[in-house]
């Protein structure tokens, strides 16, 4: 056992033995998930607070299932109508919350760097449900699984990140991750949505898509955050199909046998063409969905194994 | 007649560029005599013996934020005046940018009957170009300036209609105003956190090229031209902006430019896990960008060195890194930050001083920043080896949001003087 973290904050202070172990676990979660085995014992008299500053359905509905799957207490509180309309700091909110005795604390926020603020006045283990533009681990490690399941390892391969860069959190935390892993990566964007600095990153870095798409085993588009951008990065969505929108035509430039991931929800017709996302020969969209679950049912047992050490044996009332 | 003998001591000239022994006689609050012989006689005066530390003119530091009137809780007048003299800043001039902004002959004059009260340091007020900050319609700079505004600025907030600046900066000529500008492109840097670059990406957050530092000076150089305004730039902080300040001097351009002593010291990768004590505005730059602008002041390309201060309350710093305010106290702390240029080998005292004293002194037209006969004995004493780790709480400032708590910093101030009279260190 080797993942010692107390938080799951982020990919960038993440071991890569510390990855793998969580994925293995994953692995061995969404088999059983497969097979309908429960386990209502891992987290049985843990609450989870699943605390979203932020919309989602997707995200937030995989964190409940996860928590709900291992025996955890859920609740969720969509804080967009909450305390915040009423003046109160990020940090009063995650005080009251922190007297309520949480056990793990989801939480998704706007801003980068909310989510680690937030961590530091609390107890108990805090995953990081996506920061502003900065990290969203639980969806990197979930692209992870899916990659080493579908192509049996997760290492050296070549793997194109396409699209909204700039605004995109799965984007960093997947660049960090794969990087650990020692893949190589290929950022596709145009200029306005490449964020600065990129190629210092040790990626390779592409305006073209079809050159940046040449002979990669992985095809990871992004999704086109239109409610995140506040001028025009693109002249329009139907120029941006054209130049950035997977299709056929521009699949063929990758290996015969690579597969399309994207993290949800799609753009179709933007940034992907609706056959392509479909097509269940290439796409594993559906795949990463389901390993959403299983990472984030691992990663939950992982810290509250860490959180059980940490607060010691537990007096049981009689 | 009050006579104070300063003897044996490091004596640091910034005119003659000089960092030598000597003596020097106070009388009446002025500078009486300069001695090159270190323990000259005493005859009637008290003896001060300085043991072989520094003693050089007083800091001038122009910008300083009192968050008088409106936000007295995060700094006064009486704890601004205390930290200025325990920092070895003798002169304060004070930034409008208070609520409400000093625009006005009235709250001009509030703001210097409060700090007649209550600092013990010299207090100059500067009023805002334009009313309320806001960019439409100039102050009444020529009340201003006869009430005792030393310079008229909007601070940070860029003036972005030209026409409306284009008048102000030709009424402020007509009256031989100085004008200070913060040099931004506004739009460019609108949001903006830090600067960009791998930075910034990797933190995911919004960031300005530092290009927009130099959009906005290179405007602001064009109105100088059309207007023949006397300007100084508050903040110079990028290596891009160099060669067009450069260039305007040459050109004969009456425009001079001052860096903050954090960007002097500090760089981008200081905010690591956003700590929001390192928010500033500008934000802070590269390394490359920092090692450029130091280069800058040891050259007098740049003029001026300031603190910068500006004091925030725990509450507007404990916010995610977008949402929290801009900003750090410098008063106590711009001399042992300064002094890492002078560790590191990169600027000498007397110029170090230069850029501290003398130079913001001419700025003004002042008396001080300088060590010669008929100044005001405007004076400090300092030891610029002593080293001491910061505790922020130890500040006098009421806002304790400097980025060098925990740093180890060498140089201690071990007396300060205004006009003659001791106002800070040990009886």
């Amino acid at each position: 056992m080797t993942f010692r973290a107390r938080h799951l904050l982020g990919i960038e202070h993440l071991h890569p033995t510390e990855i793998t172990a969580l994925l293995d676990l994953a692995d061995s979660y969404a088999d059983h998930n497969r097979k309908g085995i429960a386990h209502r014992d891992v987290l049985s008299g843990m609450t989870q607070i699943n605390m979203f500053f932020e919309n989602s359905t997707r995200t937030q509905a995989s964190f409940e299932l996860a928590g709900k799957r291992l025996g955890a207490d859920v609740m969720n509180m969509g804080m967009q109508a909450s305390s915040i309309k009423k003046g109160e700091t990020l940090i009063d909110t995650a005080l009251t919350l922190n007297a309520m005795r949480p056990d793990l604390l989801v939480v998704r926020h706007p801003h980068s760097g909310a989510v680690d603020l937030l961590s530091q006045k609390v107890n108990c283990a805090v995953l990081n449900a996506g920061d502003g533009k900065h990290e969203h681990p639980t969806q990197a490690l979930l692209d992870a699984l899916t990659i080493r399941r579908a192509k049996g390892r997760l290492h050296r391969l070549s793997i194109a990140i396409c699209g909204d860069i700039a605004h995109s959190r799965v984007a960093r935390s997947n660049i960090m991750l794969l990087g650990k892993m020692e893949n190589r990566i290929r950022l596709i964007a145009p200029a306005t949505l490449m964020p600065s600095g990129m190629d210092e990153f040790g990626v390779e870095v592409f305006e073209n898509m079809e050159e940046g798409l040449k002979d990669v085993d992985v095809v990871m588009m992004l999704r086109l955050q239109k409610e995140r951008m506040d001028g025009g990065f693109i002249p329009s969505e139907r120029e941006y199909f054209h130049r950035y929108g997977l299709n056929a035509e521009k699949l063929a430039h990758a290996k015969e046998d690579a597969i399309v991931m994207h993290p949800g929800p799609m753009n179709r017709g933007v940034e992907i063409d609706g056959t392509i996302a479909d097509d269940i020969n290439r796409s594993v969209i559906q795949e990463q969905v389901e390993m959403g679950v299983a990472v984030r049912m691992a990663a939950m047992d992982l810290l509250a194994r860490n959180l059980r050490q940490a607060r010691g044996p537990k007096e049981v009332m009689v | 007649m009050t006579a104070t003998l300063f003897t044996n001591a490091r004596l640091i000239d910034p005119v003659a560029l000089t960092d030598g022994e000597g003596a020097i006689l106070v009388r009446d609050g002025k500078i009486a005599e300069i001695f090159e012989d270190a323990n000259p006689a005493a005859s009637d005066a008290t003896v001060i013996d300085c043991q072989g530390l520094c003693l050089a003119p007083g800091i001038i530091d122009i910008g300083v934020k009192v968050s008088e009137p409106g936000e007295r809780h995060k700094e006064s007048f009486r704890s601004a005046g205390r930290a200025a003299a325990a920092g070895g800043v003798t002169t304060i001039v004070t930034r409008p940018d208070t609520l409400p902004a000093i625009d006005t002959p009235e709250t001009l004059e509030f703001v210097e009957r409060r700090a007649q009260a209550d600092a013990p340091v010299h207090v100059l007020p500067m009023a805002a170009l334009t009313k309320g900050r806001q960019g439409r319609e100039m102050t009444e700079i020529g009340f201003l300036q006869d009430a005792g505004a030393v310079a008229f600025t909007d601070c940070d907030s860029v003036v972005t209609n030209t026409k409306v600046y284009a008048r102000a900066l030709t009424y402020a000529r007509s009256l031989d105003a100085l004008v200070i500008g913060h040099v931004q492109e506004p739009l460019l840097s609108d949001g903006a956190a830090v600067t960009s670059g791998k930075f910034a990406s990797l933190r995911g957050l919004p960031a300005v090229s530092p290009m927009a530092e130099r959009m906005g000076l290179d405007r602001d150089i064009s109105l100088l031209e059309m207007t023949g305004a006397r300007y100084h730039v508050d903040q110079i902080t990028t290596a891009r902006a160099l060669p067009a300040l450069e260039r305007a001097k040459r050109n004969g351009l009456r425009i001079t430019a001052g860096v903050g002593v954090h960007h002097l010291t500090l760089n981008e990768l200081d905010v690591a896990d956003y700590r929001t004590f390192f928010k500033l505005k500008p934000p802070l730059r590269s390394e490359e960008d920092r090692l450029a602008v130091v280069q800058a002041v040891a050259e007098g390309l740049i003029d001026i060195i300031c603190s910068m201060h500006t004091p925030q309350d725990e509450e507007s710093k404990r916010l995610p890194f977008e949402e929290a305010a801009s900003g750090a106290v410098g008063l106590e702390t711009l001399l042992p930050a300064a002094l890492r240029l002078y560790h590191a080998e990169m600027i000498d005292l007397p110029r170090l001083f230069r850029a501290l004293a003398l130079n913001p002194a001419r700025l003004l037209g002042l008396g001080g920043g300088r060590l010669s006969e008929g100044a005001p004995a405007d004076l400090i004493l300092f030891d610029p080896d002593a080293p001491f780790q910061l505790d922020r709480t130890s500040l006098l400032s009421k806002s304790k949001n400097t980025p060098f708590d925990g740093a180890r910093l060498q140089g201690k101030v071990i007396g300060t003087w205004v006009d003659g009279a001791k106002v800070w260190g040990a009886k």
